[in-house]
């Protein structure tokens, strides 16, 4: 069955996403993931989109979808590689898909998370 | 305005979906849109596919390359044979959506191309029509 890969880097999950997906599997990569912040005990998923070249409702639904889900599950997500045609798109489409944290690339991405995970484990050192 | 050219596709599966996508992208390249034109076509049709395979119970899309003095354009016209929508004028509102979608579909198709115009009838089908100039 058709898949997109989930690798594991330290405490993180990378996704990137180089194919156009059909609605099957964009449902299919939602419940990978899901299962595997569980299973790697992942801090946090970033999602690369940079070589998408359309993100519609149902593609945006399922970021939006991930980015909760893992809040939930103690993690955070970061989507990251947006293409200026897509952004300008999704905004007319009026998809704003709140609570998803973005950033221009990887690097950018990977520093956000990591900031993210710092100042929660400050928290939860504070808290002790 | 002159048709240059025609197809038509059938729509069922969501592989169809993605199908649709890729065929109304390579028109829209093949009548000089640019990137953003492309990317707004190509989404505003995922949308309209969507509908049909998802509530219309599948039906066709058909293609036309438009002519119209000295500017080119892409003609889609989504069929289906589904229940039809009762309001189409609630249809049309933003967030409005009688299954699991974001009610975005119909709304936002609309504000992604330069031509809307839909057709229901209940208990006979759904006909969407979309244009949009290069």
């Amino acid at each position: 069955m058709e898949r997109i890969p989930i690798l594991k880097l330290r405490d993180f999950l990378l996704v990137s996403i180089q194919i156009d997906m059909h609605d099957r599997l964009a449902m299919t990569l939602q419940d990978d993931l899901t299962a595997e912040i569980v299973k790697q005990r992942a801090k946090a998923v970033l999602i690369d989109i940079s070589a998408l070249d359309l993100v519609d409702s149902f593609i945006g639904r399922m970021i939006s979808n991930i980015a909760a889900i893992t809040r939930v599950l103690d993690a955070e997500t970061v989507v990251v590689g947006m293409r200026p045609a897509v952004a300008i798109t999704l905004v007319e489409l009026g998809l704003t898909m709140p609570g998803v944290r973005t950033a221009l690339n990887v690097d950018r991405g990977i520093e956000l998370l990591e900031a993210a995970i710092a100042r929660r484990d400050a928290q939860d050192e504070a808290a002790e | 305005m002159i048709v240059k050219r025609e197809a038509r596709m059938q729509l069922r599966t969501s592989e169809d979906i993605v199908r649709a996508r890729q065929t109304v992208r390579e028109w829209c390249i093949a009548e000089k849109f640019n990137l953003v034109g492309q990317t707004k076509m190509v989404t505003a049709a995922s949308e309209l596919a969507r509908n049909t395979v998802e509530y219309g119970g599948g039906g066709e899309l058909q293609l036309e390359a438009m002519e119209d003095g000295a500017r080119s354009g892409v003609r889609l016209t989504f069929s289906d044979k589904g229940p039809g929508i009762p309001n189409v004028e609630l249809a049309l509102t933003d967030g409005y959506t009688s299954g699991k979608g974001l009610g975005l579909g119909l709304s936002g198709a609309k504000r992604l191309c330069d031509q809307f115009s839909i057709k229901s009838v209940v208990g006979q089908g759904t006909d969407v029509t979309i244009l949009r100039w290069s």
